[in-house]
C-alpha cells in the first residue's frame, strides 16, 4: 500500500437549491475540486448518494455523472451505504490508490433532498433499516435514535440540556461558515422548547433536509494532506440484537483500527468531525471514538470542551446538525473540511494548528461507520 | 409492499415465530440463516413470549409515507420474558402513560393500509397488560 493525498476538494452551500439538479450540484463541485486538484488525468469516479433512487427515480449515477463530466471509458460506479455512502466512497477511492491501480481518483458526495415532499424524505431515509421488521413498525431513523437517548439519560442520569449543548456548539460554530444551512445561533433554552420530533428528541437536535455536493481528488502524487487512515466497520443491523444498544461496535471497531493503521491514539487527534443527525449520536460517537469514557460523554460537551477553542474542537464548520446533512454527500463534506482545517483555507472557522483531523460517518443507527483520518505534512 | 413479500411474512409477523440457536440457546428474531451470536446454522423454530417489558420508548409525531394517519403514535423497545428483544409499536395507550419498565403484551392489529398494491398489511403491536383481579 502507498500514502495517499488529497489532491483537490470543493463544496457547495448546503440549502434548498430549487434551480439546481442533482446532475448541477455534482457538476459544481467536482469540476471546482477538479480544476484545484491540477492532476492530468482521473482514473476513476465515484459518486456516494443515498437517495436519488427514491427521490429522483435515478440510479446509474456512475455513467451519468461521468458523463456531465465530460469523463469517457473510464470506471465510474455509485457507492451506498445509506448515510455513511460518503464516507465508504472515500474509503473505495482510498483503496484503488493506496493499491497502486489507479493515481488519481474523483469522488463526488452528491444528494437532492428537497425535490421530495417531507414524508416522502422520511421513507426514504427509513430505507436505512430493515423493511420487513424495523421501519415495518412506522419508526422513523430519529425514532430509533430517540430510544437510544431514553435509554441514554435513564442509565447515565444526562440531563437533557447536556445532550442539547452539542447542538447549541455546533450552530455557534457553523457562525461564518460559507456553505452552512444554517449558520446562526440557536440557545439551548430554545433547542429544548422546539416541538418534540421523537419525544425525547427536539426538532432542533435534528438535522435537517438539504441539498448538495462535494468532492474530492485522491492521488498519489505527495501533497500537504494524507489520509493517513480509512476504515469502515458494520454491526448488527438490528438494534435489537446489540447486546448494549448503547455501544456503538462498529464506531469502536473501525476507529481502532484506524488509530492502528494511522500509528496514533484519540489523544493526537486534534479536531473531529462527528456524525451528529440527533444529538445523542453524536454524544454516543464522542463516547465510541475514545474521546471520553461512556456515559460521561453529554457531560463532555455541556462543560464546552467540544468548543472550537476547547480540549477537542468538534464539528467545527456546524457538524451535521448546523452545515448540514445531504444525507448521502455528508461524508465526503466531513472530509473536505477536515482537510480545509488542515490547510489552514478554513476562514472564519479555522482552527489553529491542526495536524490531525478525524472524521466520523454513520449509516443508520451507526450498522455502518466509516473513520478517515487526515493528516498535514 | 407487494402481495408475495407480505405474504412471505405472515407466519412470523401473525404469530410472532423466530428461532432458538440449537448451539448457544439465543432466540433470534426475526427469522434468519444462521445466529448471529455464535454462527451456528442449526436453528429450530420457536413461539416467542407474547408478555415483556418496556426498556424505552419514543412517540413518532412526523412518520413515514403510509403510517401519516395513525400519528403520533408510540414505538418501543421491548424485552419479551423468554428474553429476547423486539421493535413494536405499542398501542391502547396514551403517551403520557408510557414509561420504562411498562408490562405490555402482544396484539394482532392493523399495520398499514392503501399502498401501492392495495393489501391491507396486519402484525403484532403490544399494549399495556391490565391484570386480572
Amino acid at each position: 500500500m502507498r500514502p495517499v493525498y488529497i489532491a483537490g476538494v470543493a463544496l457547495t452551500p448546503i440549502g434548498e437549491h430549487w434551480e439546481l439538479s442533482l446532475r448541477d450540484l455534482a457538476c459544481e463541485a467536482a469540476l471546482k475540486a477538479l480544476e484545484k486538484a491540477e492532476v492530468e488525468r482521473i482514473d476513476a469516479l465515484y459518486v456516494a448518494n443515498m437517495g436519488a433512487a427514491p427521490l429522483q427515480s435515478q440510479l446509474h449515477l456512475g455513467a451519468l455523472m461521468a458523463d456531465a463530466l465530460g469523463l469517457y471509458g473510464l470506471p465510474a460506479m455509485r457507492v451506498e451505504a445509506a448515510q455513511a455512502s460518503g464516507g465508504v466512497a472515500v474509503h473505495e477511492a482510498y483503496l484503488a490508490v493506496a493499491s497502486g491501480l489507479y493515481d488519481s481518483v474523483l469522488v463526488i458526495g452528491v444528494e437532492k433532498m428537497s425535490d421530495a415532499l417531507p414524508h416522502e424524505v422520511r421513507s426514504a431515509l427509513a430505507m436505512a433499516e430493515d423493511q420487513e421488521y424495523t421501519a415495518y413498525t412506522g419508526v422513523t431513523d430519529v425514532g430509533l435514535c430517540a430510544l437510544l437517548h431514553r435509554l441514554y439519560m435513564e442509565r447515565y442520569e444526562a440531563k437533557p440540556e447536556e445532550v442539547a449543548a452539542l447542538a447549541a456548539i455546533s450552530h455557534e460554530h457553523a457562525v461564518g461558515c460559507p456553505h452552512a444551512q444554517y449558520p446562526f445561533r440557536v440557545s439551548v433554552e430554545k433547542i429544548l422548547s422546539s416541538p418534540m420530533e421523537a419525544d425525547p428528541i427536539h426538532m432542533l437536535e435534528c438535522s435537517g433536509i438539504g441539498d448538495g455536493a462535494a468532492a474530492l481528488v485522491l492521488t498519489a502524487d505527495r501533497g500537504d494532506v494524507e489520509i493517513a487512515a480509512s476504515t469502515v466497520a458494520v454491526d448488527h443491523f438490528f438494534l435489537t440484537e446489540r447486546s448494549d444498544p448503547l455501544i456503538l461496535e462498529a464506531v469502536g471497531t473501525a476507529s481502532k483500527r484506524a488509530y492502528e493503521t494511522a500509528g496514533i491514539s484519540p489523544r493526537d487527534i486534534d479536531l473531529v468531525e462527528l456524525h451528529d443527525s440527533t444529538t445523542i449520536m453524536g454524544i454516543l460517537s464522542l463516547e465510541d471514538l475514545g474521546f471520553v469514557e461512556k456515559g460521561f460523554g453529554a457531560r463532555y460537551v455541556s462543560e464546552g470542551n467540544v468548543r472550537r477553542d476547547g480540549e477537542l474542537p468538534v464539528n467545527t464548520f456546524g457538524g451535521l446538525k448546523a452545515r448540514g446533512n445531504p444525507v448521502g454527500a455528508t461524508g465526503v463534506y466531513q472530509v473536505a473540511e477536515i482537510a480545509l482545517q488542515l490547510l489552514g483555507e478554513a476562514g472564519r472557522c479555522q482552527v489553529e494548528d491542526a495536524e490531525v483531523g478525524l472524521a466520523e460517518n454513520l449509516g443508520g443507527v451507526a450498522s455502518t461507520a466509516s473513520i478517515t483520518i487526515l493528516r498535514r505534512h | 409492499m407487494s402481495v408475495p413479500r407480505y405474504w412471505r411474512e405472515i407466519k412470523y409477523r401473525y404469530r410472532l415465530i423466530g428461532e432458538l440457536c440449537t448451539e448457544c440457546g439465543a432466540i433470534i428474531f426475526p427469522r434468519r440463516s444462521l445466529c448471529p451470536h455464535c454462527g451456528c446454522r442449526e436453528l429450530e423454530e420457536c413461539k416467542l413470549s407474547e408478555t415483556g417489558t418496556v426498556l424505552s420508548w419514543t412517540v413518532i409525531q412526523h412518520p413515514p409515507k403510509g403510517y401519516e394517519k395513525y400519528a403520533p403514535y408510540v414505538v418501543a423497545l421491548i424485552k419479551l420474558d423468554d428474553g429476547a428483544r423486539i421493535l413494536s409499536q405499542v398501542v391502547d395507550v396514551e403517551p403520557e402513560e408510557m414509561r420504562v419498565g411498562l408490562r405490555v403484551e402482544a396484539t394482532f392489529r392493523r399495520v398499514r393500509e392503501d399502498g401501492s398494491s392495495g393489501i391491507i398489511e396486519y402484525g403484532y403491536k403490544f399494549r399495556p397488560i391490565i391484570e386480572e383481579p
